[in-house]
């Protein structure tokens, strides 16, 4: 066994074990707060669990099969993003081609670009070329009802749910001496980072939440939450410096940086909800929401941790 | 041999149709608290795509799904062999004719005759594909007349969200969009109720189930 496969494998036994105590103790709530009827909290604590574990055994499926494998998730979660967020913005008829090309030519070149390692047009291709196409195509159907905010919003709806998402699985690419074969485990430093960082914030929000941090966005986001799933989440990704070839003070600093970033994206994806006057994303993942509702801050600290390790850790 | 062959290919279509909705449109069913009707009874629906049978008939539980019957023009359906194998052996389509000079068979008494069979029926009362900016077109007076003869059957309000969106008349490419059919409570025919009272209480209670239109940007 390599290195990169038994730490993966140290990982992995590492995040069922969380689950194996996540998951008893949500059974035990169940037994002890659910003798006067159902309680609705603990339902959709333990529906969250139970879609923990599919995505946990979905990604470590995808870690298993390789680069390909890893490609192919996170396209499909680039397509499932896309729906959900075309399926709340304001279109027309005219913009059905320009809607069809995000789907079908956009997002398959964007995914083909990172498997033939061709950044320098993988990093540009949908802010200069599908930033310019996509109004081209709308405006030949002549139009112009409120046609800035149309290309506004499908340009905005390819940038978060394709190219921001697909800088997680570029993370592959990077040539990082002295980490050669490795690299999936940064991605799985950046998903259990921001992922953790998000649950801590639940938890502490849960346990010690009082003074709500921003009312008019998010209800459920307190102070406390914030302070103590940053610091925690940060304390575990310097922790977790074994799996990077990052220093644990580094690591520790990485993991700030994300977590914080992590934390103001789902407060913008939040008042967009908001602005659409809804709850949730959807409905794909039960207990969470929509996978954009699980993805949100994943979204917002995937380029910049990219970008910091491409500039100060890689050779390509 | 020739018929099993079809019959099997028929069945590999539907399941292929159901699978190709579903991962276009992640649809979604609502159900009312009460649940479907266990006996036979009649989906009435809004209608502005050719797909709209396809989502009802995808998210419908399969032990139900199959002796659910869609409604259709025969005029379209018998149009090509294609369309003639989707409409008949596929989706085992009760076919109507639309234009009264060319009817050879009483549409009513072919629904009448579905439903005594143990069918149940999925209506679009509008009559035909809703192009307009209007929510809901008025409803045809064939439901009223199907209630007429079969009073005791129930009637379940289906809006389908979005459809319209992904596949817009004229449109080849369907857009991948999130679609919810929601079902509501069965409803029956009162006695002596009148067609116009009947079909007017009928369309309100679709309209109920519709929710705000997503991402209309007001």
């Amino acid at each position: 066994m390599t290195a990169a496969s038994s730490d993966l494998v140290t990982l992995v036994l590492g995040i069922f074990g969380v689950l194996i105590v996540a998951s008893v103790v949500g059974y035990i709530l169940e037994r002890r707060l659910t003798t006067n009827g159902p309680n609705a909290a603990v339902e959709n604590l333990n529906a969250r669990i139970r879609a923990w574990w599919a995505m946990v055994i979905l990604i470590g499926l995808a870690f298993i099969a390789g680069r390909v494998g890893v490609l192919v998730l996170f396209a499909f979660c680039s397509f499932a993003a896309l729906r959900e967020f075309i399926t709340l913005i304001y279109t027309r008829r005219a913009d059905h081609w320009a809607l069809a090309s995000a789907f079908f030519l956009v997002l398959p070149i964007q995914y083909y670009l990172l498997w033939a390692e061709e950044y320098g047009i993988f990093s540009i291709f949908i802010p200069v070329y599908a930033f310019l196409l996509m109004p081209i195509i709308s405006v030949l159907r002549g139009d112009t009802e409120r046609f800035l905010l149309r290309v506004a919003e499908v340009q905005w709806a390819l940038m978060i749910c394709v190219f921001c998402v697909s800088h997680v699985p570029a993370l592959l690419t990077l040539d990082i001496p002295g980490y050669e074969g490795r690299n999936v485990l940064l991605i799985a430093f950046l998903v259990i980072v921001v992922q953790l960082s998000d649950v801590l914030q639940y938890v502490w929000g849960k346990l010690f939440g009082r003074t709500r941090i921003a009312p008019k966005l998010s209800p459920s986001k307190t102070v406390e939450g914030f302070v103590g799933g940053v610091a925690s989440a940060t304390l575990i990704g310097a922790a977790l410096w074994w799996i990077t070839p990052f220093t644990p003070l580094q690591a520790g600093l990485m993991s700030f940086i994300i977590t914080l970033m992590g934390f103001l994206g789902g407060l913008v994806m939040s008042a967009i909800k908001r602005d659409r006057g809804v709850k949730d994303w959807g409905q794909l993942i039960e207990g969470h929401g929509g996978l954009i509702d699980r993805l949100d801050s994943v979204v917002f600290s995937a380029p910049i941790f990219f970008h910091i390790v491409r500039y100060w850790w890689s050779l390509s | 041999m020739k018929i099993r062959m079809k019959a099997l290919v028929a069945k590999v279509a539907a399941a292929a149709f159901v699978l190709f909705a579903r991962a276009i449109t992640a649809v979604r069913a609502i159900w009312p608290e009460e649940g479907l009707p266990a006996k036979p009874c009649v989906y009435f629906a809004n209608h502005s795509s050719h797909g709209d049978f396809v989502l009802i008939w995808a998210v419908l539980p399969p032990r139900l799904r199959h002796r659910t019957r869609p409604v259709a023009g025969a005029e379209y359906w018998l149009k090509s062999h294609t369309n003639a194998f989707i409409g008949r052996d596929v989706f085992n389509a009760v076919l109507i004719e639309r234009e009264r000079e060319k009817r050879t068979q009483d549409p009513i008494a072919l629904m009448v005759s579905a439903i005594d069979a143990g069918s149940s029926l999925i209506l679009f009362p509008e009559g035909t594909r809703n192009q307009t900016e209007e929510r809901l077109l008025p409803f045809k007076s064939g439901i009223f007349h199907l209630v007429d003869q079969r009073p005791e059957v129930d009637l379940v309000p289906v809006w389908i969200n979005n459809l319209n969106r992904v596949m817009p008349k004229g449109e080849i490419v369907p857009i991948p969009l999130i679609c919810t059919v929601t079902f509501g409570s069965a409803l029956r025919v009162a006695p002596g109720e009148d067609k116009e009272a009947f079909l007017e209480r009928m369309r309100a209670a679709l309209l109920a189930l519709a929710p705000k239109p997503a991402g209309s940007g007001e």
